[in-house]
């Protein structure tokens, strides 16, 4: 019997052919780790064609997860196992892996034509240039195959089991639960028992390979994570925000309509919400995007609640619809699920680049409440706040997510609907004017003097029909009117309503251990959507190091928190990572007159957690007065991966402050070293 | 999840499901206290006051009465009418009425559009809403001319217009708009002119009472920028050469005493006119608007003058039955919400069934 060694936490990529179930793979490990209570992270990548050609470099699509037993913000930037299933898997990846990782390779797929294909003159499993790594290279075909020999299936459909294999084996070797597994695989292929039961048969026999055989010197275990009680699923962006969007239309009471047209990454949000018309969801598949967001629009005038998802290119050719809905104070949800830009870019790849895309991409003054998740499970959280806002307001809202979050998981404590509050719709019911004859009138645009939003009045409420439309309107009555004085109030207007939602906005809390007895960071890291999780392991890792550093998150773009300049300015240096080029740096810059420095990525992936790390570490030093020759010391003794929260000081959890079900802080030590 | 079958649908006519109001409704009624400001001597007066006339008619509450309109001379029709309406965007009228009419059966939608906006920069959303078969009446006002930008030449201009954005003349075949929403699929296709009141509230009331899109071409005279376009058959000493008028159930025959009518060539199969003396009475075609096949209806179309307009077939050309894409996805929101709807079941989704306890 292999030796058991106990883990804090591992990394895990599956990587193969786009055809290889990779991603079905990845996802079955990841559930089957949630279940057993490990806090999990997931970094789905893919390549855009369905299926590149076979045994490629483009055609690779891996699954990363990164489970431990306490609580992590990333996927993790260097994968502790790598599992090949063709010479490509390994080309594309090998690199990523630190001295000392884990190889499983499907020995099988080593041929030399596919060694050929990516350029290998040597086979790598065998000419020594592993020598770093713990390779296990085994004929995952072969033995997959013979496994399932009794089913009377093909070699290419009996092999098509072999990433099952590979689980099994995986699942083994890191004392996985397999009934979740095993039940996945009985329901999806009910209605082909051969296939269901090769698939069975695939997985258990890579599971007693690994007993069975003396591969394999240590097996580890890594414990469940701390976790606040409660009853947990795992939930990725995508699903996240099509349930938040259906409980902010349940909470107002409002039907939901959406439109939408089908586009990378967002179209899992239109595929979801299509199976929900039991919770009063219409779907509209559009012929275009102007169309899906025209009949959301439409949808919304009507009185249900109008939605539409997409991504950046159709968020622009949405601009002018949007526009529309700003003229006309209509309540309206867009989510952009940010892809890599500009026009087709790289869709299936992560970025931040549509943030002044969805603050200015539109004709005159329109300006919408702009908000951006932070994580999978918060995309819930922003879609009802999406809802709360649009409604309350009477405006379009622009949610942002991004393709990391989209297709990444993590734990979720599923929320009781009963402790979200209700969304008041509020239609207008009678005349809220009185006309020069003393008749009493609706006056469309005649606003409530808090809020500043106008009446929703819909089609079949008697005695308030009334037009709206594009062109420019007086106040109150909402009549045509080119009147420049006019149009100076209602452009003001409808600014100062845009404004006014910072009412509703928590002021921006800083996590800043010590801050309170004078002892605070001078530094400080501001983000905002997807990079909170490497923000946050990053922040953690220099923490760890002894130094200090503070950190802040943005989930409100427009209007800002009504504190957010003080802030700033009480930090002698404010460094601001993000997926683009300095949006957000950007507009902190003209509002605040704040010298914030741009920490810029664009590569299609999330924040690498090390690099952002040492950077930090680096500016730190400097501000603590450290030579240079002290830096480099300090990084080159620097461990980058992953750490717990920091413990030295009292605990603080910024993802509480935001969300609706809050998590406690973890009672864990500070990480030790465990590889 | 069950998937349903389109083709066994209820069986919902016209307006059903629209409240009708209890009061006798008068034009007044219909009328906003907004002042009309197209040119003096415009079509779209016509069209505003024969739907005025016809929609107390309908019987149906004003307040569930929505129009939608892009942009355009005619599209500035929804202020005008005191019922709830949106003067949205250029083009995209059909998409934003696809919304206001598949989440309200309870209201009677109307779509109002020009050549430019349907035809041109709305041309997408204008296929697609009757090939889906949205349950609202389209008005296209055809003037063949950009009124409102002031004298461009619109996609049913004819070929070689001189416009000011084409000193030279057009280079590009125009639209026939009947022919495209036959192409389309639509379910009701007709055309009438803004000058003939009579005939122009009878296509609109039964363009009403179909359920599905009701696409309604109106010849529509511009006096500034494309005047006398449609002189032929708006004369009254020209019209009974000129219009072909479409009665369903009786013989296509026109002209000075009935000399000319519409026959089908034995040898292709296409329609034409001839003179009834030399073909005989017998072998004119008669009109039969229900048709199921749409090649029929498309082959009347062509007898459209492409060109400056000399003849035209005025009438319905096509009136089928087909489910209303609105009806029927009301009715799979219906059928799934058998399952039972509310708080408990939402929390059921949201926990989904892979969940796990911590405690």
């Amino acid at each position: 019997m292999p030796a058991v060694q106990t883990l804090d936490r591992v990394v895990i990529r599956f990587a193969g052919d786009s055809g290889d179930g990779m991603q079905l793979t990845g996802d079955r490990f990841t559930s089957d780790s949630a279940t057993f209570g490990n806090d999990i992270s997931t970094l789905p990548n893919f390549p855009a064609e369905i299926r590149a050609p076979q045994g490629t470099l483009p055609g690779v699509s891996s699954f990363q997860i990164h489970f431990a037993n306490y609580d992590i913000m990333t996927p993790g930037d260097r994968p502790d196992v790598l599992v090949a299933m063709n010479p490509a898997a390994l080309k594309a990846n090998v690199a990523d892996l630190p001295r000392g990782a884990v190889i499983i390779a499907d020995s099988a797929e080593f041929t030399k034509r596919n060694l050929t294909k990516v350029g290998y003159a040597a086979d790598p499993l065998t000419d020594g240039s592993l020598a770093d790594y713990q390779l296990h290279a085994l004929d995952l075909t072969g033995m997959t195959v013979a496994a399932v020999k009794d089913f009377g299936l093909s070699r290419k459909d009996a092999s098509r089991a072999k990433n099952m294999f590979a689980l099994g084996l995986v699942s083994w070797l890191y004392h996985r639960p397999t009934e979740g597994t095993l039940n996945f695989l009985t329901q999806k292929f009910a209605r082909k028992p051969d296939i269901r039961d090769a698939n069975i048969t695939a997985f258990k026999a890579g599971h007693a390979f690994g007993e069975t055989t003396e591969t394999f010197a240590v097996r580890y275990e890594v414990a469940p994570a701390p976790m606040p009680a409660g009853r947990y699923r795992q939930i990725s962006g995508n699903l996240a925000t099509a349930y938040g969007l259906i409980t902010g239309a349940h909470k107002a009471g409002l039907p939901m309509f959406l439109g939408a047209y089908p586009i990378t990454p967002a179209s899992d949000v239109l595929h979801e919400l299509s199976k929900h018309k039991r919770h009063g969801v219409t779907t509209f598949q559009a012929e275009d995007e102007i169309a899906a967001v025209g009949a959301a629009l439409g949808a919304s005038f009507a009185g249900h609640l109008g939605v539409t998802t997409s991504s950046g290119p159709g968020i622009a050719l949405k601009a002018e619809t949007i526009g529309l809905g700003v003229m006309t104070e209509l309540p309206l949800v867009v989510v952009d699920v940010q892809r890599a830009g500009p026009s087709t870019g790289m869709p299936t790849k992560t970025e931040q680049a549509d943030l002044l895309q969805v603050m200015f991409g539109r004709n005159g003054e329109a300006p919408i409440p702009v908000l951006a998740a932070q994580s999978p499970a918060d995309c819930f959280d922003t879609a009802i706040e999406a809802v709360r806002i649009a409604v309350k307001y009477r405006t379009p809202v622009m949610m942002l997510s991004d393709g990391y979050l989209a297709n990444g998981a993590e734990p979720w404590r599923v929320p009781e609907l009963a402790d979200i509050p209700p969304i008041d719709p509020a239609f207008a019911t009678e005349p809220n004017a009185t006309d020069a004859k003393g008749n009493a009138v609706f006056h469309p645009y005649r606003r409530d003097e808090e809020t500043l939003a106008r009446p929703w009045a819909v089609p079949g409420t008697p005695g308030l029909e009334h037009r709206i439309g594009g062109i420019e309107k007086a106040k109150d009555t909402g009549n045509v009117s080119y009147d420049p004085a006019n149009h100076e109030e209602m452009i003001r207007t409808r600014q100062a309503k845009v404004d006014g939602v910072v009412r509703d906005i928590p002021d921006l809390v800083v996590d800043d251990p010590g801050a309170e007895d004078g002892r605070g960071a001078k530094v400080l890291v501001l983000g905002w959507g997807s990079s909170y999780g490497p923000i946050t392991a990053a922040v953690r890792r220099v923490r760890n190091e002894g130094h200090q550093v503070a950190q802040t998150h943005l989930r409100h773009l427009n209007p800002f928190p009504a504190n957010l300049g003080e802030v700033l300015r009480r930090y002698r240096r404010v460094i601001v990572p993000e997926m683009n080029l300095g949006q957000l740096a950007l507009l902190l810059r003209a509002k605040y007159l704040v010298d914030v420095e741009s920490y810029s990525r664009v590569r299609g992936l999330p924040i690498s957690l090390s690099e952002l790390a040492r950077d930090l570490i680096t500016v730190v030093d400097e501000e603590e007065g450290r030579s240079a020759a002290e830096i480099a010391a300090e990084l080159a003794a620097l461990r980058t991966d992953e750490v717990r929260q920091f413990v030295g000081e009292q605990h603080f959890d910024l993802d509480s402050t935001q969300r609706s079900v809050p998590i406690p802080p973890s009672n864990g030590t500070a990480h030790e070293e465990t590889r | 999840m069950t998937a349903t079958d389109p083709t066994t649908r209820p069986a919902y006519k016209g307006l059903s499901g629209v409240p009708l109001s209890l009061e006798p409704l008068n034009r007044k009624d219909f009328t906003s206290d907004q002042e009309v400001r197209w040119c003096p001597g415009c079509g779209d007066y016509a069209v505003l006051s024969a739907f005025q006339g016809l929609m107390p008619e309908l019987g149906i509450k004003r307040e569930n009465t929505v129009i939608v309109s892009g942009i355009g001379c005619s599209s500035r029709f929804p202020y005008y009418v005191d019922s709830y309406g949106m003067h949205s965007i250029h083009g995209r009228a059909p998409a934003i009425a696809t919304g206001v009419a598949t989440s309200r059966p309870d209201v009677g939608v109307w779509v109002v559009t020009g050549d430019g906006d349907a035809l041109s920069i709305g041309g997408n959303h204008l296929i697609h809403a009757l090939r889906r078969n949205v349950n609202f009446t389209i008005l296209l006002f055809n003037n063949r001319i950009y009124g409102l930008t002031k004298g461009q030449y619109s996609p049913t201009s004819e070929i070689g217009k001189v416009t000011k954005s084409t000193p030279m003349g057009s280079l590009d075949s125009p639209f026939n708009p009947v022919s495209l929403a036959l192409g389309a699929e639509a379910s009701f296709v007709a055309r009438t002119i803004d000058s003939d009141r009579q005939h122009l509230t009878e296509v609109l009331k039964a363009a009403a009472n179909h359920r599905g899109s009701s696409f309604v071409e109106i010849y529509q005279n511009c006096p500034i920028f494309n005047d006398g376009a449609f002189e032929a058959v708006k004369d009254k000493d020209s019209a009974v050469e000129s219009i072909i008028p479409l009665r369903h159930g009786e013989p296509i025959r026109f002209g000075v005493e009935g000399r000319l009518g519409v026959v089908r060539d034995a040898a292709t199969g296409e329609l034409a006119v001839r003179e009834v003396a030399e073909v005989g009475a017998d072998a004119l075609v008669v009109h039969d608007a229900h048709r199921t096949d749409p090649t029929y209806a498309f082959g009347l179309s062509r007898l459209t003058d492409a060109g400056v307009l000399q003849r035209s077939p005025i009438g319905i050309f096509r009136d089928v039955e087909r489910p209303a894409y609105d009806d029927l996805a009301r009715e799979q929101v219906r059928l799934a919400q058998e399952g039972g709807v509310g708080d408990d079941a939402l929390q059921d989704l949201i926990a989904g069934s892979d969940t796990w306890q911590v405690r």
